[in-house]
C-alpha cells in the first residue's frame, strides 16, 4: 500500500461493495413495479417516493462506508471486483474505486435522495419517474466505477436511456425537441467513440495477439502511430466534449435543462456533465497521451472561450433556468481548463470544481424548480422584490449565488482558485483571460439576484407567494452545509484525491515519453535497415 | 520560517464578531432590540482582546495562529494562518475601536428600522471579514477578508433593497470591486508561479533574493489594480459615491474608516515588493494625485452632504496612496488612522443631521443647525478643522507628513517632479478645506431652510461623536511620535524625522486656514457669490457638478457594448449560427431521408427493377475488371 500506480489494484474486495452500490438502485427500480406500488394502492405516489428515498439513502450510506474505508494514501484501485463476462472477447465485469472516482461516486449517491425528495411536483406516473432515476443512478455509478472499456461503454450508453425518458415524459412544452437534440448529439459522439474503441482493441490485438477490454492492459499497448492516436483521441474527445459540453457543442444543454423536470436538471448538471470530463481523465488521456498533449492547447482555448462565452450568454438570458444552464457552460470551462493544464494543483481543482458545481448548480436548479412550482413562470421579469415575501428562499438563493460566483469560504472558491493557480503555470495568457470570467460571473448572477429578489414587488401574484416548506428546506439543507464545509475545510477531500492524481499524472507523462522514445527507436531501426539494404546492394554489385 | 509566538487566542478577535453576527440575527428574530446590543458587545469584546494583545506583543515580535491547513495540493500549501504584528495591531485597533463606536451609534440610528437585526448581523459580519483581512498571514486569508468585506459592503449598500437603485448601487460596488479582485488574483498567481508560496514572511524573504524587475513591476501593478477597486482610485472609484445609498453608519465604518483603506494596508503589507518596482510606484503616485484632484474638485459642487463626504474620502484615499507610493508606508497608515477619526466623525455627524432632519440629505434644505444640534455641529466643526489640516489637529500631522515625504522622494521617476507633486497635493488640501467649510456653513450656519423639525440626536449617537472628535484633535500628536518606531520591524521607515521648517508648517496650515475661511465667508456672508462663480465657470462647473460624466462614459464605453455583445452572442452566434447549424444538419438529414424514402415504396415492381439494375451493373463491372 502507498506506492501503487494508477490503475494498479490496491485491494480486492471480499464482499462486492461496488456491485452492491451499482445495482441496488436498479433492483429498487424493479421493486417499484411490485403490486403495492401500483397507483391503485398508492394514489399519491407517497409510498413509491418513500421507497425510492430509502433505497437512495441506503446507496448513499454505502458510499459513505466506501469513503470511510477508502485508504487515502494509495493511488490504485480499491474495493476492486473482477468477473469474466465474455471471456472469448476479453470482456470482463471489472470495477474499482480510486481517488479520481471516489468523490464523484459520493456526489452521485448524495444527489439522488435530494432528487427523490424534490420529486413532489411530478404528477404523471411517479413510479416510472422514480424508476428512471434509479436506473440512471445505476448507469452513472457503473460509468464511474468501470475499468473495463466495454463495461464502461455499456453503462455510458445506459445513462442515455433513462435521461431520454425523464426529459421526454416529464419535461416542459418543448420536451420532444430537447430530448431528440440531446439524444442525437450524444449518440453521434458515442458512436464515434465506439468505432475508436474497436480500432484500439484491434491495434492491441495486433501487438499482443490477445483481445482485451481491460483498461489497465490497454494503456500498456504501444502499437498506435501518432496519427492513429490523434484520430482516436479526436473521436473520444468529441464524445466526451459533447457531454461536458465544450464550446461549440453546448447548444443541446440549455434546451435540455430548460425542458427537463427539476430532478432531471439537478442530475444533468450535477453528474452527467461531469461524465464527459471524467471520460477524458479516465480513458482518453492515459490511452492517447501524445495526442492529448497535442490537443491540450486547443482544448484549453475552447475551455476559455466557454468560460467567457458561457458567462456573456448567460447574462443575456431572460429565463432563470436558461441562465443557470449557460452558467454551467462557463463553470465546466474552468474544469476543462484545469484538467488540460495537467498539473496536480489544476487537476485537483478541476475535480473539486466538478463536485462543487454539482452542489451549487444542483441547488440553484432546485431553487428555480421551487419558485416555478409556485408561479409557473421562469421569466426573470415576472419576479422582483421577493426578498421580503420569501425570506428563507431569498437567503438560500443568496448563499448558492455566492457559492456559484466563488466567494472565498464557499465551495466555489477552492475549485476555481486551484484551477486558475495551476493553469497559470501552463497557460498564463489563457488563465489571465479566464480570470475575467470571475468578473462576468458576478455580473450575471448578481443581476439575476437583484432582478428577482430586490426592488418593489411588481405583481399581485408575487405578494402571496409562500416561503419554502419544511421538506424543501430539508432538501436544500445538506447542500447548504456542503457549501461551507467544502469552502472552509476542503482538505479531507483534496487529500484523498491527491495520491491517485499524482500517480496518474506521472503515469500519463511517463507513457507519453515511452511512446515517443519507441518511435525514435523504430525510426532508427528502419533507418538502419535501409542502410543494411543499401550495403547489401553495394555488395551484390561487386 | 518563524512566525513568532503561537497564540491560539488570536482566533477570538475575528470569532467574536462572527458569533455576534449569528446571535444578533437569531436573537433579533425574537426581539429586534436584542440585535444592536449583542453586536456592539461582540465588537467591544474583540476590541478588548485587540488591546490586550497590543500590550502583550513584544516589540519586533508577532503572534500567529494556524488552526488548520485550509487547502493544499502539490506544492501549494495554504494554511488558515492568522498573524498579529504591529501593522495588524494598528489596523485592528482602528477597526474594533471605531467599529465599536459606530455600532453604538447605530443602535440609536437604526432604532426604528424594521430589519435592524439584519443590519447588525451584516455589520458584525463585516467586522469579521475586515479583521480577517488585516490578520491574514498569507495572501489567501487576506483575500478571504478582501472579498468578505466586499460582500458585506454589497449587502449593506443595498440594505434597503426595496429601492432598486440602492440594490443596483450594491451590485455596482460588488462588480467594480471584482474587477480589482481579478487583478489581485493575477498577482497571487504570479507570486505563486515564481516563488511557490503565498505567505507574507516567506515571500518577503524570497522576493528579495530574486532579481526580476519586470516580474515585480507586473505583480505590483496587478496588486495596485486590486487596490484601486477596494480603495476607490481611478479608474475603479465609481462605486464609492453610489455606495452612499447604504445607511450612514455603514458609510462611516466601511466607506470611510476601514474597508476602503484595505488597499493601503495591502500595499504596506507587501511593501517589500512595491519597494522593488519604482516605475509602478511612480504610476501609483500620479494616479493617486489625479484621483485626489478629481474627487476634491467634484466635492466642491455637490449638494448632498453624503456625496461631499464620499468624494472627500476618495480624495483622502488619494493622499494615502501618495504617501505609500513614495515609500512612506507608515505615513500612509498614519493618515489611515487620523482619517478614520475625523471622517468617521464627519459621516456620523452627517448621519445625525440626516436623522435630525427626517432623512433630508440635501444641504440646501439645511442651515442653522448649530443652535438646534449643538453637539453634532461642534464635533463636525472640529473634524472639519482637522481634515482641513490646521495645526495642531490630527489631520494636520498626517497631511503634513505626506507633503513632506512627497517633497523628499528619491524615486528616480518622481524626484524631478517633487515640487509639482507638493504643489498639486497642496491644491487638493486647499480644496479639501474649502469644500468642508462649505458643507459646514451650508449645514450648520445661517438660517434653517428646510421644512422638518430638526432635533439633536440622543446620547447614544452623540457620545461616539464626542469621542471621535476628541481623537481627531489629539490623535495625531500621540501617534506621530510612536508609529514609525512601532512599525519599523515590518516596513522601511522614511521621513520619520519631522524637520518641521517654519515655511512648510505655515504653508500647509495656511492653505487649510485660507480654504476654511474662504469657504465660510463665501457661504455665510456672500450668498449670491457662489452662484455667480458657478455661473462664471459655466461648462466647467457643470462638468464638476456632473462628476466629469465618468459614469456616463463608462456606461457608453464599457457597460453598454458588453451588454450588446452579450445579446449578440446569444442571438446571432448561439442561436443564429451554432444552433442553426445543428438544426440545419438535422433538417438536411431529414430531407435526405425524405428523398430516399421514395425508393422504399413497397411496390414489388420497383424492387424488381432495382434487382435488375444491380445485376446489370454487376455484370458490367465483372467484365470490365
Amino acid at each position: 500500500m502507498g506506492n501503487d500506480n494508477f490503475l494498479d489494484i490496491t485491494s480486492w474486495s471480499a464482499f462486492p461493495w461496488l456491485s452492491a452500490i451499482i445495482f441496488l438502485p436498479l433492483l429498487g427500480a424493479l421493486f417499484l413495479y411490485l403490486p403495492s406500488f401500483r397507483p391503485a394502492h398508492d394514489e399519491s405516489g407517497w409510498r413509491a417516493r418513500n421507497f425510492a428515498l430509502v433505497i437512495s439513502l441506503v446507496v448513499f450510506s454505502l458510499s459513505i462506508f466506501l469513503l470511510a474505508g477508502f485508504s487515502s494514501d494509495s493511488a490504485g484501485l480499491q474495493f476492486a471486483e473482477r468477473l469474466a463476462w465474455i471471456p472469448a472477447y476479453g470482456i470482463s465485469y471489472f470495477v474499482g474505486l480510486d481517488g479520481i472516482s471516489l468523490f464523484l461516486v459520493v456526489l452521485t449517491t448524495f444527489l439522488m435522495p435530494i432528487v427523490v425528495l424534490a420529486s413532489g411536483s411530478v404528477k404523471k406516473d411517479i413510479r416510472a419517474y422514480l424508476a428512471s432515476m434509479l436506473v440512471l443512478e445505476t448507469a452513472m455509478l457503473g460509468t464511474l466505477l468501470a475499468v473495463d472499456v466495454f463495461l464502461f461503454y455499456v453503462f455510458w450508453e445506459l445513462m442515455l436511456f433513462p435521461m431520454y425518458l425523464i426529459i421526454g415524459i416529464w419535461g416542459g412544452k418543448r420536451r420532444i425537441y430537447a430530448t431528440v437534440k440531446f439524444v442525437i448529439y450524444t449518440v453521434v459522439g458515442s458512436l464515434l467513440m465506439l468505432v475508436a474503441i474497436f480500432y484500439l482493441i484491434w491495434s492491441y490485438y495486433n501487438q499482443f495477439g490477445e483481445v482485451t477490454f481491460m483498461l489497465s492492459l490497454l494503456i500498456q499497448g504501444s502499437a498506435l502511430s501518432i496519427q492513429e492516436e490523434v484520430w482516436l483521441f479526436a473521436a473520444f474527445a468529441l464524445a466526451f466534449g459533447i457531454k461536458v459540453p465544450v464550446f461549440p457543442f453546448h447548444t443541446w444543454l440549455p434546451d435540455a435543462h430548460v425542458e427537463a423536470p427539476t430532478g432531471g436538471s439537478v442530475i444533468l448538471a450535477g453528474v452527467l456533465l461531469k461524465m464527459g470530463l471524467y471520460g477524458f481523465i479516465r480513458f482518453a488521456y492515459p490511452l492517447f497521451p501524445r495526442a492529448a498533449e497535442l490537443f491540450a492547447p486547443y482544448l484549453a482555448l475552447l475551455a476559455v472561450i466557454g468560460i467567457i462565452y458561457g458567462a456573456l450568454v448567460a447574462w443575456a438570458q431572460s429565463d432563470i433556468k436558461k441562465l443557470v444552464a449557460y452558467s454551467s457552460v462557463s463553470h465546466l470551462g474552468y474544469c476543462v481548463l484545469g484538467f488540460v493544464a495537467f498539473n496536480i494543483v489544476s487537476t485537483s481543482g478541476s475535480i473539486f470544481q466538478m463536485l462543487s458545481h454539482g452542489v451549487s448548480t444542483g441547488a440553484l436548479f432546485l431553487l428555480v424548480g421551487m419558485i416555478y412550482e409556485r408561479r409557473h413562470t421562469r421569466e426573470i421579469s415576472d419576479y422582483g422584490g421577493l426578498a421580503s415575501i420569501v425570506p428563507i428562499f431569498a437567503f438560500l438563493f443568496l448563499v448558492f449565488t455566492l457559492s456559484s460566483i466563488a466567494l472565498p469560504l464557499t465551495n466555489g472558491f477552492i475549485g476555481e482558485f486551484l484551477i486558475l493557480t495551476g493553469s497559470f503555470l501552463v497557460f498564463p495568457v489563457f488563465t489571465a483571460i479566464a480570470v475575467l470570467g470571475v468578473i462576468l460571473g458576478a455580473i450575471y448572477m448578481l443581476t439575476l439576484y437583484m432582478r428577482t429578489m430586490f426592488g418593489e414587488i411588481n405583481t399581485e401574484e408575487n405578494k402571496t407567494l409562500k416561503d419554502l416548506t419544511g421538506i424543501e428546506i430539508v432538501t436544500l439543507a445538506p447542500l447548504f452545509l456542503l457549501v461551507f464545509y467544502m469552502g472552509v475545510y476542503p482538505q479531507p477531500i483534496l487529500k484523498r484525491m491527491e495520491p491517485t492524481l499524482v500517480s496518474y499524472i506521472e503515469f500519463v507523462e511517463t507513457r507519453r515519453e515511452r511512446l515517443y522514445s519507441l518511435d525514435m527507436q523504430n525510426k532508427n531501426i528502419a533507418f538502419n535497415a535501409d542502410k543494411t539494404l543499401s550495403i547489401d546492394l553495394n555488395g551484390s554489385s561487386l | 520560517m518563524s512566525y513568532g509566538t503561537s497564540n491560539a487566542e488570536l482566533i477570538l478577535i475575528p470569532l467574536f464578531p462572527l458569533l455576534g453576527a449569528l446571535l444578533a440575527y437569531l436573537l433579533g428574530l425574537k426581539n429586534r432590540d436584542f440585535s444592536g446590543p449583542v453586536a456592539t458587545l461582540a465588537s467591544l469584546l474583540s476590541f478588548v482582546w485587540v488591546v490586550r494583545f497590543f500590550f502583550e506583543l513584544p516589540s519586533g515580535e508577532s503572534f500567529f495562529y494556524s488552526p488548520f491547513v485550509w487547502f493544499a495540493s502539490g506544492n501549494l500549501n495554504v494554511e488558515f494562518l492568522l498573524t498579529y504584528d504591529q501593522l495588524s495591531a494598528v489596523m485592528c485597533l482602528v477597526i474594533t475601536g471605531i467599529g465599536t463606536l459606530i455600532h453604538l451609534y447605530s443602535v440609536g440610528y437604526m432604532a426604528h428600522d424594521e430589519s435592524r437585526h439584519r443590519f447588525f448581523c451584516y455589520l458584525n459580519l463585516f467586522m469579521f471579514s475586515m479583521l480577517l483581512l488585516v490578520l491574514g498571514g498569507n495572501l489567501l486569508v487576506l483575500f478571504v477578508g478582501w472579498e468578505g468585506v466586499g460582500l458585506c459592503s454589497y449587502l449593506l449598500i443595498g440594505f434597503w433593497y426595496k429601492n432598486l437603485s440602492y440594490a443596483a448601487a450594491g451590485r455596482k460596488a460588488f462588480v467594480v470591486n471584482r474587477i480589482g479582485d481579478a487583478g489581485f488574483l493575477l498577482a497571487i498567481f504570479l507570486l505563486f508561479a515564481n516563488f511557490g508560496t503565498v505567505e507574507f514572511k516567506e515571500l518577503a524573504v524570497s522576493v528579495v533574493d530574486y532579481n526580476n524587475p519586470v516580474l515585480y513591476g507586473l505583480v505590483a501593478l496587478c496588486l495596485f489594480i486590486g487596490a484601486t477597486g477596494k480603495s476607490a482610485q481611478i479608474p475603479l472609484f465609481v462605486w464609492l459615491p453610489d455606495a452612499m445609498a447604504g445607511p450612514t453608519p455603514v458609510s462611516a465604518l466601511i466607506h470611510a474608516a476601514t474597508m476602503v483603506t484595505a488597499g493601503i494596508y495591502m500595499m504596506a503589507r507587501m511593501s517589500f515588493l512595491f519597494e522593488l518596482a519604482p516605475l509602478v510606484m511612480a504610476i501609483i503616485c500620479w494616479v493617486a494625485i489625479a484621483t485626489a484632484l478629481m474627487a476634491a474638485s467634484i466635492a466642491l459642487t455637490q449638494n448632498d452632504i453624503k456625496k461631499v463626504l464620499a468624494y472627500s474620502t476618495v480624495s483622502q484615499l488619494g493622499f494615502m496612496f501618495m504617501a505609500a507610493s513614495v515609500g512612506a508606508y507608515w505615513v500612509a497608515i498614519f493618515h489611515v488612522v487620523t482619517h478614520a477619526f475625523f471622517k468617521a466623525c464627519l459621516f456620523l455627524g452627517a448621519g445625525s443631521v440626516i436623522h435630525g432632519c427626517h432623512h433630508e440629505q440635501d444641504m440646501r434644505q439645511m442651515g442653522g443647525l448649530l443652535k438646534l444640534m449643538p453637539v453634532t455641529a461642534i464635533t463636525y466643526a472640529i473634524s472639519t478643522i482637522s481634515i482641513a489640516g490646521i495645526y495642531p489637529l490630527a489631520g494636520y500631522q498626517s497631511k503634513h507628513a505626506i507633503l513632506h515625504v512627497l517633497g523628499d522622494t528619491t524615486n528616480p521617476y518622481l524626484a524631478q517632479y517633487s515640487g509639482l507633486l507638493v504643489l498639486l497635493a497642496s491644491a487638493v488640501a486647499f480644496m479639501t478645506a474649502f469644500y468642508m467649510a462649505r458643507s459646514f456653513a451650508l449645514t450648520f450656519l445661517g438660517k434653517y431652510r428646510g421644512h422638518a423639525h430638526p432635533h439633536e440626536s440622543p446620547w447614544i449617537m452623540t457620545i461616539p461623536l464626542i469621542v471621535l472628535a476628541f481623537l481627531a484633535v489629539v490623535g495625531g500628536l500621540a501617534i506621530e511620535t510612536t508609529l514609525p518606531q512601532h512599525l519599523s520591524a515590518i516596513m522601511p521607515i522614511i521621513g520619520e524625522q519631522q524637520r518641521v521648517t517654519i515655511v512648510e508648517g505655515i504653508l500647509l496650515s495656511w492653505v487649510g486656514i485660507f480654504g476654511v475661511v474662504l469657504g465660510l465667508v463665501l457661504y455665510t456672508r456672500l450668498y449670491d457669490l457662489p452662484g455667480r462663480i458657478y455661473a462664471f465657470f459655466g461648462l466647467f462647473s457643470k462638468l464638476l457638478y456632473e462628476k466629469y460624466y465618468i459614469d456616463q462614459l463608462y456606461n457608453r464605453l464599457i457597460v453598454q457594448p458588453l451588454e450588446k455583445l452579450s445579446g449578440f452572442l446569444y442571438k446571432a452566434v448561439d442561436q443564429g449560427t451554432i444552433d442553426a447549424t445543428v438544426n440545419g444538419a438535422a433538417a438536411m438529414a431529414q430531407i435526405n431521408g425524405e428523398i430516399l424514402k421514395v425508393s422504399q415504396s413497397g411496390q414489388l415492381k420497383q424492387y424488381a427493377l432495382y434487382i435488375l439494375i444491380g445485376a446489370v451493373l454487376l455484370l458490367v463491372f465483372g467484365f470490365m475488371f
